[in-house]
């Protein structure tokens, strides 16, 4: 039986494994993306980047500035100093420059907001796009992209692509894909160590009630519920 | 083994035991679910500290404000309304101030920072109403001579005088709140931040 | 505190019950590790009304805030994530203790006589727990919660004359909207919770009057000794209730890990285009249930559409879940534990076992012609093991069950 148990549960661990359920649907190869959320200068430089060259026509409307700030460990005043084009209040939603009726007439559509797209789509796809432009007269801001084909997007990144050696860029567009990683998820920055002081606490409970059934279950070996016949 | 050799004194110490870190698991267990209840992240930003521009504010003039959903009375006072609030102690209710109604920057006679300018949060404390303002010296309806400018909350008569003090034979029992507030500029006031937090 | 207990006692039979069903309920000395899976889904019932309750709380059921509720429990609401983690983790949690406890019966065969109500009553929670988790899905609003609502409910456009009529009426619209959104959460947070706490009272009621089986199939009410407690029974209370608190807090280091390092756990838990507020515009790339109804939805696929119709596909798959319940009359087998079975039926429920968890995973496999051949293949064992039951249980040699259980 126990046999039966083992195999089963292989076969269903092997599976989950081997296959992952949001990979269908892509053909698309993308490269690593390799971010590290714990890298707290890298999701500063991220937040500087997005703000920069990203927040004037995307949003990220699901969080507030102060809780970048706070997450992120700068300062408020830092932040509505450097960081905040789109709003006077640390506590507002982070939205994009341009009135959403603009931007639909300027590139034929709104743009995203990005709030959820590193869960949506994944970091590797957008670390993937943001690299993946390329020269194409024919389209209206003379670049195509690898990942997202014809899209409506400039490469918004160009002139550090331009100014900058080929692993600073990298590391540019590195830093953005982390950021968006924790804006689609902040409590990733702290739930891992949640976790583990949680199962920590579980597993003294676990002695416990180890050594209580233990102790109980000695009535039922030995004591008065032995096997009797 | 026996029966007998069964340690009842190690049963009863791990029943404790594991009640005890049981117990103090389902604490930990409620945390979140009674956090949940706090204002979140949006109140907070819904009830942040809010900015009043005085540089327009004439004597007499009095404007309104919302912080935290409440009503906040800005308004600035003449020389003769500041002199009568050091006269009128007799017909208060506690006119030194000693309820906690204010912040303690704001415990002394006219109940501001900045004595011509009052911040008042508008809300009667009996029971809730906002009270008109009345600074018209000498009101019919209020008094006639006696009543030297101040508030009257239409719900149940309650009077209050410039720097939101309450008189005696109101209903409401005590002075109307002070919020937190300071100057960051002679002419600006943030309600909502004690001076020293800001 | 005796004065309390005897003024309570002689207004409601507290005692009574503790005795009857705790402290006096006498329970199989032999249960091993698949026993812990019935009181462990009493847990995750438990936990996902409390969760629950909480996060209607901060839910909006309009289709046009939906979405942006869940992502506002998720970052503004104080530790909002948490409660949610713990409620989308807890369905497939859920599933996976009562797929366990399903299993627990086949290996027992806890589902014959006396035990059948237990079982229907156990197949008809199975149902209701499905549906309470299929439109548990749909109130985040995402792309998954939208298309996947739209496909299951047309499904039943597929009957005859009635099924335009039936989906509009499960709509009450002409295409999911916020009047679904609305009912699904009204379904979702009182009614079918409701259901699932009054079907697990019966469940339990029907239990404790024949009492458990156990591994070894044996009736243990059988052997009783002078003061009319059976042989082979301890109580429950405190034998099994301090075992089953050490399997809840196992049971709850594995959650656990999951909530806090996994709570998407790769898609399989939390699907990544659900992270895509519901748009009508476009479909998702590729659209599977959750895993849990996969091996339903493999059936559903598996049937091509006849005489241009997708009705054969729509009953094979409700037929998959209702033959279940016919598993008592079908299973003609004298012994109930697998240990004295003989030896088809250890044949037959690997496969079966196997052909469920192939089925679960072609579920949510974009289809190909190769997959919709395996799904074939595959429905075709599933439905073998329930048509050909009466044969297999019928042959072979059995080995001698024995009078009293045995110790391991």
């Amino acid at each position: 039986m126990k046999k039966l148990l083992n195999t089963t549960l292989s076969a269903m661990t092997a599976m989950i494994i081997s296959f992952n359920a949001n990979a269908a649907g892509s053909n698309v190869h993308l490269e690593s993306a390799n971010t590290d959320i714990t890298d707290e200068a890298s999701l500063q430089r991220g937040a500087k980047s997005f703000m920069n060259f990203c927040s004037g026509c995307h949003s990220i409307e699901l969080i507030r500035y102060n809780r970048i700030a706070k997450d992120l460990n700068i300062s408020e005043a830092d932040m509505a100093k450097n960081l905040m084009f789109n709003a006077d209040k640390v506590g507002s939603k982070v939205f994009s420059s341009i009135p959403a009726d603009d931007a639909k007439l300027w590139f034929g559509t709104t743009p995203p907001d990005l709030s959820l797209t590193a869960r949506a789509k994944g970091t590797d796809w957008i670390y993937s796009y943001l690299k993946g432009f390329y020269t194409d007269e024919s389209r209206p801001y003379g670049v195509n992209n690898h990942v997202l084909k014809n899209a409506s997007m400039p490469d918004a990144l160009w002139q550090l692509k331009q100014d900058k050696s080929e692993k600073e860029f990298e590391q540019d567009v590195r830093d953005i894909t982390n950021f968006l990683d924790y804006v689609s998820e902040p409590v990733k920055l702290i739930r891992y160590d949640i976790g583990i002081k949680v199962i920590g606490f579980l597993f003294i409970l676990f002695i416990l009630s180890y050594l209580l059934k233990k102790e109980y279950w000695k009535d039922v070996k030995y004591g008065k519920w032995r096997a009797k016949d | 083994m026996s029966e007998q050799e069964i340690d009842l004194k190690k049963r009863r110490f791990l029943t404790g035991a594991t009640s005890v870190v049981g117990a103090v698991g389902v604490g930990f267990v409620l945390v979140p679910f009674l956090s949940s209840w706090m204002p979140s992240a949006r109140a907070k930003a819904a009830g942040a500290p809010v900015d009043v521009d005085i540089t327009k504010l004439e004597e007499g003039q009095l404007v309104r404000v919302l912080w935290r959903k409440k009503p906040i009375w800005i308004f600035k006072r003449d020389k003769t309304a500041l002199d009568n609030l050091l006269v009128q102690d007799n017909n208060l209710v506690d006119p030194s101030n000693s309820e906690n109604q204010q912040p303690v920057y704001a415990k002394n006679a006219y109940r501001s920072i900045n004595p011509e300018v009052a911040v008042i949060i508008g809300i009667c404390t009996h029971l809730g109403c906002s009270p008109t303002y009345r600074p018209e010296v000498g009101a019919t309806d209020l008094g006639g001579d006696t009543w030297k400018g101040g508030f009257y909350c239409p719900c149940h008569g309650s009077k209050f005088d410039l720097s939101g003090r309450v008189f005696k034979g109101a209903p409401a029992p005590i002075n109307l709140a002070i919020p937190p507030y300071h100057y960051v500029s002679d002419s600006l006031i943030r309600i909502g931040i004690d001076p020293k937090a800001s | 505190m005796d004065n309390n207990k005897n003024w309570i006692d002689q207004r409601f039979p507290l005692t009574k019950v503790w005795n009857e069903h705790l402290a006096e309920y006498y329970t199989p000395r032999n249960f091993n590790f698949w026993y812990f899976f019935g009181s462990l889904a009493i847990l995750m019932l438990v936990i996902q009304i409390l969760t629950g309750v909480f996060l209607t709380m901060h839910y909006k059921p309009d289709a046009a805030l939906a979405f942006a509720s869940v992502e506002y429990i998720m970052r503004d609401v104080d530790w909002g994530w948490l409660i949610r983690y713990i409620h989308s983790t807890g369905a497939s949690a859920f599933f996976v203790v009562i797929y366990l406890h399903m299993y627990r019966g086949l290996l027992y065969g806890s589902y014959k006589a006396p035990r059948e109500l237990i079982w229907i009553l156990g197949m008809v929670l199975y149902i209701a727990l499905m549906a309470e988790a299929f439109m548990g899905y749909v109130l985040p609003w995402g792309q998954m919660s939208y298309w996947g609502a739209k496909v299951i409910i047309n499904l039943f456009g597929s009957f005859p004359v009635v099924g335009d009529i039936i989906v509009e009426f499960i709509l009450g619209d002409y295409a999911v909207g916020d009047p679904t959104l609305n009912r699904f959460f009204s379904l979702h947070v009182i009614a079918l919770p409701l259901i699932l706490v009054i079907l697990v009272f019966l469940h339990i009621v029907a239990l404790h009057t024949v009492g458990s089986n156990n591994p070894d199939g044996v009736e243990i009410k059988k052997n009783k000794d002078k003061n009319g407690i059976p042989k082979d029974g301890i109580p429950f209370h405190p034998y099994y209730s301090v075992k089953d608190i050490m399997g809840v807090v196992v049971f709850l280091m594995i959650f656990s890990s999951i909530v806090f390092f996994a709570p998407a756990l790769n898609g399989y838990f939390l699907e990544a285009p659900n992270f895509v507020e519901a748009n009508p515009l476009k479909t998702p790339d590729h659209i599977a249930p959750l895993w849990y109804l996969t091996p339903f939805y493999s059936v559903l696929r598996a049937i091509p559409p006849m005489f241009g119709s997708q009705l054969p596909g729509v009953l094979a798959m409700f037929a998959a879940l209702l033959i279940l319940i016919a598993l008592p009359w079908l299973d003609r087998s004298k012994v109930k534990s697998i240990r004295y079975r003989s030896w088809p039926y250890k044949v037959a429920l690997t496969i079966f076992v196997i052909t469920f968890i192939v089925l679960g995973w072609l579920g949510m496999q974009a289809v190909t012609p190769l997959y919709s051949l395996m799904a074939q293949i595959f429905t075709a064992l599933y439905f073998a093991f329930f048509i050909l039951m009466p044969w297999f249980t019928s042959i072979g040699k059995t080995k001698p069950v024995p009078e009293r259980t045995t110790e391991h």
